[in-house]
């Protein structure tokens, strides 16, 4: 798989072919296995992705500390806010659904970890919806997603307790915003500018679930995350371009992540965790966690 | 080699890929080293597993590994209760295992049968695992390939005779390495092999006169 976006927008272009479909035939390359049998394996993955946000919107669903739950029905039937009806509204939603479901032990799919779950599927299934785009044209987006994914892996991290949130939802709104770029009729370019649009905007960001449980905050982190995906891919579709190029983007964020202080990477020592009503609600969440035999 | 299906994916039982999924792959490795559901089994949780295991469902997950469910089976939410109920006998504890070792680490000793043997493995993050330590001998399983581990007598050709049965059974190595104690002493082979090796090659591994023990660890990735 690319270790660079720079090089697969250039092979993209050269071979007039969507990133989508460029990754497709790199990972067949790769693992020596047809495409169509990673397009299925994606499907798969996309089938569960609408499930989680499907279950996600019952409303019902509440972690094992009781700290998050219930939020992704209020924003599907609570007030009307500004943004009321739009699919903004909905993909906010959508991601508050697959990590509420995530953190009541439901089945999602890792993208590209289960902390920053929500985001992926919130921004495609969210904007295909919107703009009546095929499963077909979804599972390239998944591919093109997969190879930004693979880049951030490659040359930073995607692990919250090496890089911090940055590496996990930050990645993850990254990843959204370029996939959905190419999805909505982007050019190779023009997904380059969003990946770099979405990781700056999360550039820095710490890792500090309460109780180190992927609950609080990381649950409205995919809201916030799809929010910032959202509004790169905007910027991207309207021809705004970012002067840092993506891959550096990305490299300042494994540098960020290495020099971070450790409280700041899932060990719950610093951040939210640390406030004094983070350190009460964990206390409390987890002793209600052993008594409830989880 | 980074996989797309690594990064969108794996399909998994929340909440946390390293925590649950990544506990519940290192179960299925522990699991194979006994061939089956071990009877009894002592889970040492190290460093992040030990302090926010309970809340992400580490336990659950490595038993549910144990008991050889994957990563997207939904019944590793009561993975404990089945496994009271099977009459399995699973005890978690919590301890520091060494200072240099994966904040996310385990000591899963395994018992079944006649079987016993002692595994640690590490979650990486992303529901990927590394298996470090088999009955006391270093090595490196990532279980995405098929694995074969064997201790065996010190014997010279050892190794031809094994690539040899591999080759018989059109499985490819991939990588090979070997370790021991000291010079003369027990060898401990790990074999990872592109194909999955059938069980003829298991047995015939088993026939040789010097191989103590050998088990195949099953690809545990998507």
């Amino acid at each position: 798989m690319y270790s660079s976006l720079a090089s697969a927008i250039k092979d993209a272009e050269a071979q007039q072919k969507s990133i989508g479909v460029l990754a497709l035939e790199t990972e067949s390359r790769d693992q020596a296995r047809p495409v169509a049998e990673i397009r299925d394996a994606l499907a798969r993955a996309l089938k569960v992705m609408r499930a989680a946000v499907d279950r996600g919107m019952t409303g019902d669903l509440h972690s094992a500390s009781g700290l998050v739950g219930g939020d992704a029905a209020k924003l599907r039937e609570g007030p009307a806010g500004p943004l009321a009806g739009t699919p903004f509204r909905d993909v906010l939603a959508r991601a508050l659904a697959v990590q509420e479901v995530n953190a009541a032990m439901g089945v999602i799919v890792a993208a590209p970890t289960a902390g920053g779950a929500g985001v992926l599927p919130a921004v495609l299934t969210g904007l295909a919806k919107a703009r009546s785009i095929s499963d077909e044209q979804v599972i390239t987006a998944l591919a093109c997603a997969g190879l930004i994914g693979a880049v951030v892996a490659e040359r930073a991290s995607l692990s919250g307790a090496e890089g911090g949130c940055q590496a996990e939802t930050g990645a993850a709104a990254g990843m959204a915003a370029g996939a959905a770029t190419e999805m909505l009729g982007g050019s190779p370019a023009q997904v380059g500018h969003a990946v770099a649009l979405a990781q700056q905007a999360t550039l820095g960001l710490v890792c500090d679930p309460l109780g180190g449980l992927v609950e609080l905050p990381c649950v409205f982190r995919n809201a916030t995350g799809s929010a910032i995906a959202l509004a790169a891919i905007e910027m991207a579709l309207a021809g705004i371009t970012f002067a840092i190029p993506a891959d550096e983007v990305i490299d300042v964020m494994g540098e960020i992540g290495r020099e971070m202080d450790v409280r700041y990477r899932e060990t719950a020592g610093g951040g939210l965790a640390a406030t004094p009503t983070g350190r009460r609600l964990a206390r409390e969440r987890m002793v209600q966690i052993k008594r409830s035999g989880v | 080699m980074v996989s797309l299906l690594d990064i969108i994916g794996p399909v998994m039982v929340g909440p946390s890929s390293s925590h649950t999924a990544g506990a519940c792959r290192l179960g299925l490795l522990a699991r194979c080293l006994v061939g089956g559901s071990p009877e009894r089994a002592r889970l040492e949780l190290h460093g992040s597993f030990a302090r926010t295991g309970e809340g992400h469902g580490t336990d659950k997950a490595l038993a549910a590994g144990l008991m050889g469910f994957r990563p997207d089976d939904e019944r590793i939410r009561s993975a404990l209760e089945i496994a009271e109920r099977e009459g399995l006998n699973y005890r978690f504890e919590k301890t520091t295992l060494s200072d240099d070792l994966h904040p996310n680490s385990v000591r899963l000793t395994v018992e079944r049968g006649a079987h016993s043997h002692i595994m640690v493995g590490s979650s990486l993050g992303a529901g990927r695992v590394f298996v470090t330590e088999i009955d006391g001998y270093p090595v490196e399983v990532h279980g995405n390939s098929h694995t074969i581990v064997l201790l065996a007598e010190d014997v010279k050709g050892s190794i031809a005779r094994i690539a040899a049965i591999l080759a018989d059974d059109n499985c490819n190595i991939a990588t090979l390495r070997l370790s021991r104690k000291e010079r003369g002493g027990d060898a401990f082979m790990v074999i990872e092999v592109d194909e999955q090796p059938s069980e003829s090659v298991r047995d015939a591994i088993r026939s040789l006169s010097w191989v103590r023990w050998t088990h195949r660890l099953d690809k545990v990735s998507a």
